[in-house]
């Protein structure tokens, strides 16, 4: 295997992007994601892009943002109808084969011109769940009150994680719903938005892009002080159906979590991309993730939940701790589907 | 500062789908106001069915009948009732675990308000007058002794 690091990141998240283009969104943070190593388009190997046409109301939407990569002359380039994390998994394997040394990952989301729990609905199986449009608020809520009709969770636990990532996201610029005064019984007091869950057991909704760069071997140490090696990235999936499922658990994360080595070493830091509490509770278990571990300092997604960008933006965040030195090895993690249907996990070390 | 811009648009998909052995046979039940499940080699019964055993993959083809009875095994309120949903007043959502089936299936649970909901008690399928094998020829559930 070759040694791949990310080597540079840049992102933004805003409640609401609605004077700006998908390209005029992704052009500043590409520019910062290459130009902070001092790379242009030319010295890329291979881009690859995550985001949903279906999100945008377009079909090949995402050919419109390669204009804020620079596609001419003619560019490797590839795309994932996945959240960026996945993107950036493709384009860990094609440096895996060889030929090129560097590769830049990009992925954004603007669900901000519709109402994205009811678009997620379309994320449904089309015969017995997606007619019934169930919200994503109501669908989470499902899982919620099995989670806390079994014991699994309780409400006060649910709040905390709540007010961590109040409380972490205070210091987040990147972060759309923060509170430096929030506390357990503040979050109790809301009003149930999905009952049981209440506000801030969802994420906040959020339209952003993120873009990082990837370089193997040497090339890495040249162009980063501190790269945030690659040691272990996986992604599982588990079935579809709620029904079919133990929703009190999330085992394709813990597979992921496995595969990726995420246990055979203390870790200083693991961000991850749980839209509700309920979820970052089962992923906190799921990862193995113990209290020598910080979760989600920036507030993790549900500070801000770019559809689409939500994990490849934990990595980064993850990443960007090894490359200023505030960690030696971290956990970046992305979920895609219902209840946790599927994750990618990818373990990161300084050297 | 400008006034958002506003236009409409309609996205679609104009393809045909075939249901399939399984899924068409419990859209077919639907219309004829039965509900299918289908059996793994466990012995244990999927409702709704899948074609393929979600642990192992292996291709299913028993259907048996459940229902119409069930046990509420988690809900939630919907209010307001969302938009393209086939309910138009502030509903409950549920998973329910019917008889005959050991997985519960999501539907909307009729009732007027969330006080009468609770884990574990025991609904019944409302079938609407005219169906057209759509998961919505099932209303939704009801408490049983509601009246269907």
């Amino acid at each position: 295997m070759r040694d791949i690091a990310v080597v540079s990141v840049a992102q933004s998240q805003e409640k609401a992007l609605t004077h700006t283009t998908e390209v005029e969104l992704m052009v500043p943070i590409i520019n910062e994601a290459r130009g902070a190593v001092g790379l242009t388009q030319d010295d890329i190997g291979f881009t690859c892009s995550g985001s949903s046409d279906f999100l945008a109301g377009q079909a090949f939407s995402f050919v419109h943002t390669l204009d804020a990569v620079g596609a001419v002359p003619p560019i490797s380039e590839s795309h994932v109808e996945m959240d960026g994390a996945w993107a950036l998994y493709e384009s860990w394997v094609k440096l895996q084969i060889g030929g090129i040394d560097t590769a830049l990952v990009y992925s954004y989301g603007k669900s901000s011109p519709g109402s994205l729990r009811d678009v997620l609905s379309t994320q449904l199986d089309p015969y017995y769940l997606g007619p019934l449009w169930p919200d994503a608020f109501a669908m989470a809520a499902l899982q919620a009150r099995i989670m806390l009709d079994s014991g699994t969770v309780s409400e006060q636990r649910l709040a905390e994680i709540a007010v961590r990532s109040l409380n972490g996201a205070a210091d987040n610029p990147l972060a759309v719903r923060s509170s430096a005064d929030a506390n357990v019984d503040s979050v109790l007091a809301e009003a149930p938005i999905a009952d049981p869950l209440r506000p801030s057991d969802c994420a906040a909704s959020a339209d952003g892009g993120v873009a990082v760069v990837l370089a193997a071997g040497d090339r890495a140490r040249e162009l980063c002080e501190r790269p945030a090696w690659i040691k272990g990235i996986d992604h599982r999936i588990d079935p579809h159906q709620p029904g079919v499922r133990d929703l009190t658990r999330a085992p394709s994360a813990h597979k992921a979590a496995v595969e990726a080595g995420a246990g055979n070493d203390r870790l200083d830091a693991a961000e991850l991309a749980a839209p509700f509490t309920t979820q970052e509770h089962i992923l906190e278990a799921e990862l193995g993730l113990g209290s020598d571990t910080a979760v989600n300092a920036s507030g993790g997604a549900l500070a801000g939940h770019t559809m689409m960008a939500a994990g490849l933006m934990r990595i980064a965040d993850a990443a960007r701790q090894i490359h200023e030195g505030r960690a030696n090895r971290v956990l970046g993690h992305a979920a895609s589907g219902l209840f946790l249907q599927q994750n990618l996990v990818c373990v990161m070390e300084g050297e | 500062m400008a006034e958002r811009l506003r236009a409409d648009l309609v996205l679609e998909y104009p393809f045909t789908r075939t249901t399939g052995p399984v899924i068409g046979a419990f859209l077919t039940g639907l219309r004829e106001g039965i509900v299918l499940g289908i059996r793994r080699p466990d012995g244990t019964v999927l409702c709704p069915p899948t074609e393929y055993d979600p642990e192992t993959s292996a291709p299913l083809t028993e259907l048996v009948e459940v229902g119409p009875g069930g046990e509420l095994v988690s809900w939630t309120w919907v209010d307001p009732p969302r938009s393209q949903s086939p309910w138009d007043q502030p509903h409950g959502l549920g998973m329910v675990r019917l008889d005959g089936a050991d997985t519960p299936m999501v539907h909307g649970l009729l009732v007027d308000s969330p006080d009468e909901l609770s884990v574990g008690m025991r609904v019944t399928a409302r079938w609407r007058s005219e169906r057209e094998g759509h998961i919505a020829d099932l209303e939704g559930f009801v408490p049983e002794g509601a009246g269907q």
